[in-house]
């Protein structure tokens, strides 16, 4: 085991970015950053994606195809974008088994149809529930807001917490998502240690992450655009230069896919793969606890 | 070299590239640039950023006008012809030498603004704390430079902006959105930058009919005249002139009284 000097004293070395630094900086630097864009984060995402991140998180939804009555923890969900989807699409698979019913109920009494209707409002989302946590405030800060904005309510719960140790018991969650979050963790190894603990047994982990695009001529095209737009996507429109360079510098840090899926069968995952998207800008990891 | 192996995170480093790739990286993003960091709060920018910074913060400026960071940005993008004839101005003028030597700041921290307010009436410092005190600014809120690639020009675009709330001063014009484009005018013939005739051309874009006719009739002509006549504004070292009447300042650069 060898660590510079540096290491030795002040602690052990990460990256920011480009940058080498030791853990503490690391956090308290990505903290920032996030504190920093919270308020432009959805904005930046549509300019910087010109709003491909929206499909990106449809796709991992559709993947999780969530039934009625799970429990889901968005881990790093921030401005709450994958939650609002869950709720989503939760309620329109009920108002689908809702229908369904009631075609082959086609000779209910009023009351008795009346009855159902009551106890089917008062559950839109059937006991489906989740949690949003974050290790930010501004970020839960914004994403509150925007679902009081947005009309949720039901179903839907904030929770300030740290990925590398989650404030929740063992074996509590159907699901546990982590939506371009699981780049700015320091101990990814943990993260993941954290997310098995939490899940319950066949419960399932979805990763949805910047990725590595194996295509060279596409690989220089994006380096292109993340390094030459991005930072000035930045500047003007969140006037902050600075943390979006962190963040095409974090992307090209971040292991590639064979990699991380080697860290979540460390973790204990069972099945796990991967499914790339627009050829490895994104990729979506998903595993199980079995 | 650099030791990176931590056993804390084997993995969870960009696992791919080795330790020397990683140092070859890093030392090939600078030589992108071109440039490291020369000022604090330098960003190094290659020239197609700067493109996209010029065209993007245009933009901005113009759909939202309170990004006064966009109107910044635009002049240090914009501004790489122009900011060279600018200091060699300064550096042939004994004035403009002296203050490429010192560099002062106009800052609320460097200025005893009990002691200029105690000045009589009509003086420069008097005056100057009127014109903050009356539309409510402050000399601090201007942007350090982040996108001049020399250390020189950055200070010499930063005292542009310093200079710029004693240009209200000596013009006597306040700080909306007519007041500003009149001094833009006046700024676009004295210093040349670029940002400065955008803004003159397009500042008035969001004026009344009324106040543009005043514009045209009487306030640019008579902007660009000053601006004209006048020596060059950052020549003078006004730290150093708090007590002079701002009629006798005014004469002795050119500028002439505001209609």
């Amino acid at each position: 085991l060898c660590g510079s000097v540096r290491g030795l004293a002040a602690g052990p070395e990460a990256h920011f970015g480009f940058q080498s630094v030791t853990e503490a900086e690391r956090r308290e630097k990505i903290y920032q950053v996030f504190e920093s864009v919270a308020k432009k984060y959805d904005v930046m995402n549509d300019s910087m994606t010109l709003g491909i991140h929206r499909v990106w998180k449809d796709i991992l939804v559709h993947k999780m195809n969530p039934s009625p009555g799970t429990l889901l923890l968005d881990v790093a969900g921030g401005t709450g974008d994958i939650a609002f989807r869950f709720i989503n699409y939760v309620r329109s698979i009920r108002e689908r088994q809702l229908q369904r019913r009631l075609k082959h109920h086609q000779n209910l009494s009023w009351q008795e149809i009346f009855e159902s209707y009551q106890a089917d409002k008062s559950k839109s989302l059937g006991d489906s529930q989740v949690v949003v946590c974050d290790i930010n405030k501004e970020m839960l800060k914004v994403g509150k807001q925007k679902a009081e904005h947005l009309g949720y309510s039901e179903g839907l719960s904030w929770v300030l917490g740290d990925a590398e140790e989650l404030p929740f018991d063992d074996d509590k969650f159907d699901v546990y998502t982590i939506a371009f979050g699981i780049r700015n963790v320091t101990r990814i190894d943990l993260a993941l240690q954290e997310a098995y603990r939490v899940l319950k047994p066949g419960g399932r982990f979805l990763c949805l992450e910047f990725s590595h695009v194996s295509n060279p001529l596409l690989s220089r095209l994006y380096d292109l655009y993340s390094f030459q737009v991005i930072p000035v996507l930045g500047e003007v429109i969140a006037g902050d230069w600075k943390s979006y360079q962190y963040l095409v510098e974090s992307i090209r840090r971040f292991p590639p896919q064979e990699e991380l899926k080697a860290m979540i069968e460390d973790a204990g995952f069972l099945k796990v793969d991967y499914q790339n998207l627009n050829s490895g800008i994104v990729a979506i990891h998903s595993g199980f606890k079995l | 070299g650099r030791a990176w192996l931590s056993r804390a995170e084997p993995r969870a480093r960009g696992g791919r590239r080795g330790e020397q790739e990683e140092e070859e990286e890093e030392e090939k993003e600078g030589e992108e640039e071109g440039r490291c960091q020369l000022y604090p709060g330098h960003i190094p920018t290659s020239p197609l950023q700067k493109a996209l910074l010029a065209a993007g913060s245009a933009a901005m400026a113009l759909y939202d006008p309170y990004r006064h960071d966009m109107v910044a940005v635009l002049g240090e993008t914009t501004g790489f012809f122009v900011l060279p004839k600018l200091r060699d101005k300064m550096k042939h003028h004994p004035e403009g030498y002296r203050i490429l030597q010192e560099r002062p700041r106009i800052r609320l921290s460097t200025l005893d603004m009990a002691g200029l307010r105690g000045l009589p009436d009509g003086s420069l410092g008097r005056e100057y704390v009127r014109f903050l005190e009356d539309n409510k600014v402050s000399p601090d809120t201007r942007m350090p430079p982040k996108f001049v690639d020399d250390e020189e020009l950055a200070y010499v675009i930063q005292r542009y902006r310093e200079v710029h709330d004693l240009m209200h001063t000596l013009l006597g014009m306040p700080t909306n959105m007519l007041g500003e484009v009149v001094v833009k005018w006046f700024e676009a013939v004295q210093t040349g930058l670029p940002m400065c005739v955008l803004g003159a051309a397009f500042g008035p874009v969001r004026l009344s009919a009324r106040k543009l006719q005043v514009l045209a009739t009487e306030l640019v002509p008579w902007a660009i005249r000053s601006g004209r006549n006048a020596s060059c504004i950052l020549n003078i070292y006004y730290e150093q002139r708090w007590e002079q009447p701002v009629e006798s300042l005014r004469e002795e650069i050119g500028i002439f009284p505001p209609p």
